[in-house]
């Protein structure tokens, strides 16, 4: 098992670094479309800034090729609070701009969680937490059976998530196959109730995962974490940032 | 019933490369030669029947056709919330393959019985729900299940009819009676307890081994309107089920005739006993004599 995640039982950084935002100017005025909140800064939003590098630098995928079968998929499990991958998605073009301003209004493609019959772009509907990983795996293994050895499956979680059990039977199962086209991001906010003793990228690594544990806000770790999967096992990124308030 | 179905999914895995199985440990040592030849797609993945399902919903994310397998309460019940999120939601499909629903698996209790898999079925959108009688029935459904990509459940049984009736996704009448005369409408394996609690009753005997969707314009047209003396016509309806499960919509389909129907099915109560199948189908009143009774006094 191979792992370049930080010692066991640590699950954030232990000193926050001051640093500049890596987001694009754009991506408040689109975030205060959405909420209307004028007050909280977009790193308000705990997925923001993994969701920016994921789509800026990682995902093989853009409204073009939104349908093509060799592109990367991105599984949003953490349905909940969606605006900023809603967000984001405007910002790649997936979605026209005006969607923002009538979210979850009776006539809105965009809910509070997001349904991919609705959204182009979007490749699963979630909001009941733990279906992701499932569905990831699945994805990941239809894809291989077909040859289709290019495209990469990423889940994002949340760290309140694993709590389901759903995500252990995932987790088990793709470290035993060695499902190594599966990567999973967990944000972890501390925001699981009971905590995860041991830290969060050890419940993977247990199964045969190999893990990086990074500063959520920091782009280039997170890229850097992003890109240093190995072809023979699933790979998950912990990307660390500030307690849930 | 679920040896047919094993050679014709394997059969299914050689033919069709769109075809995957899903397996959690329950059959999967039947499949084994077909993991051999399809290792990508026979996968196996332990005991673990949400993520049995939510890999199916990935799979057909990806363009596969997914059959997923397990005992009805493991692979309905259990993962219900996956049937209704991972395919129906994400507005994709698999077929459901299951065994051992109502009471096949008497001798081991509760715990492996789903008399309830039809009932929850009927709660999520478009499933196509096939209740075979008989062995022979199977390969045609599967077949024909896996060449498109909605939702089916394949119900699989110990109980079997003495004639295959493959032909009978729509209500075929297997005894008429005279003008007039109740309508017994037989589903899946209860054909046969069926056939003989009505011997020698005037009524007419009709089967299916598709509940959902029901042949709701052949169930009118056997029925017939109510005859001029206004007497309400009869309908019994026998299912290897929850009792009742289809009588909201046989009372839909016969919405506007005056009719009187009797719902018989598996009882609600966990009787919490073991034996064989036969003692639950008579405790539950499905042998042929506790249907008898049932009928003649709702018949009069």
């Amino acid at each position: 098992m191979t792992t370049t995640t930080t010692a066991p039982g640590r699950t954030r950084p232990s000193a926050p670094p001051v640093r500049r935002s890596g987001l694009p100017a754009e991506l408040g005025p689109l975030l205060r479309r959405l909420t209307g909140d004028e007050k909280h800064a977009p790193s308000a939003h705990s997925t923001l800034d993994v969701l920016w590098v994921l789509y800026d630098r990682i995902l093989r995928v853009s409204p073009r090729s939104a349908d093509d079968p060799e592109r990367d998929r991105f599984l949003l499990s953490k349905g909940h609070g969606p605006a900023a991958y809603y967000a984001v998605l405007a910002a790649k073009g997936f979605i026209p701009e005006y969607w923002l301003d009538d979210l979850a209004g009776p006539e809105s493609r965009l809910g509070h969680h997001p349904d991919r019959m609705l959204v182009p772009g979007v490749e699963i509907g979630t909001g009941s937490l733990g279906h992701g990983l499932g569905l990831g795996v699945g994805t990941a293994l239809g894809l291989r059976a077909q040859g289709l050895d290019q495209p990469r499956v990423y889940v994002l979680l949340g760290d309140a998530e694993l709590d389901e059990g759903s995500n252990h039977e995932a987790m088990a199962y793709a470290g035993a196959t060695g499902l190594g086209t599966l990567t999973a991001i967990v944000i972890d906010n501390q925001s699981a109730s009971h905590g995860w003793p041991g830290g969060i990228a050890s419940r993977f690594t247990v199964h045969g995962w190999s893990a990086t544990t990074v500063d959520g806000r920091d782009h280039d770790a997170i890229e850097t974490a992003l890109t240093t999967s190995r072809p023979d096992r699933p790979h998950v990124v912990v990307a660390v940032v500030d307690p849930k308030e | 019933m679920r040896d047919s179905f094993i050679d014709t999914a394997t059969a299914l895995l050689d033919d069709d490369p769109r075809t995957a199985v899903v397996l959690a440990d329950i059959s999967a040592s039947s499949f084994a030669p077909a993991a051999r030849q399809h290792p990508d797609r026979v996968l196996n993945v332990g005991i673990r029947e949400q993520l049995m399902v939510g890999v199916a919903g990935g799979l057909a994310l990806t363009g596969l056709r997914p059959i997923v397998h397990s005992y009805a309460t493991f692979a309905v019940d259990r993962a219900y919330e996956q049937l209704k999120l991972d395919l129906d939601h994400q507005g994709v499909g698999a077929v459901v393959v299951s065994v051992g629903a109502s009471y096949d698996g008497a001798s081991m209790g509760r715990t492996h019985m789903s008399p309830g898999d039809v009932a929850l079925l009927d709660t999520l959108t478009d499933w196509t729900v096939h209740v075979p009688g008989h062995p022979a029935e199977v390969p045609g459904l599967l077949r024909a299940a896996a060449r498109h990509d909605d939702r089916v459940y394949l119900r699989l049984s110990t109980e079997v009819n003495e004639v295959p009736l493959p032909g009978a996704g729509r209500l075929a009448v297997l005894r008429r009676g005279s003008v007039g005369a109740a309508l017994v409408v037989a589903v899946g394996p209860m054909l046969r307890p069926v056939l003989e609690a009505v011997a020698g009753l005037d009524v007419t005997v009709a089967y299916t081994h598709t509940p959902r969707p029901f042949d709701v314009a052949g169930l009118r047209e056997l029925v017939g309107p109510a005859t001029s003396a206004g007497t309400a016509p009869a309908v019994v309806l026998v299912e290897p089920y929850l009792a009742g499960t289809s009588s909201a919509l046989l009372g839909t389909a016969l919405g506007g005739v005056p009719h009187r129907s009797l719902s018989l099915g598996v009882g609600r109560t966990d009787l919490r006993r073991y034996g064989e199948p036969a003692d639950h189908a008579r405790w539950h009143g499905l042998d042929p004599a506790g249907l008898r009774r049932s009928i003649s006094a709702f018949l009069g």
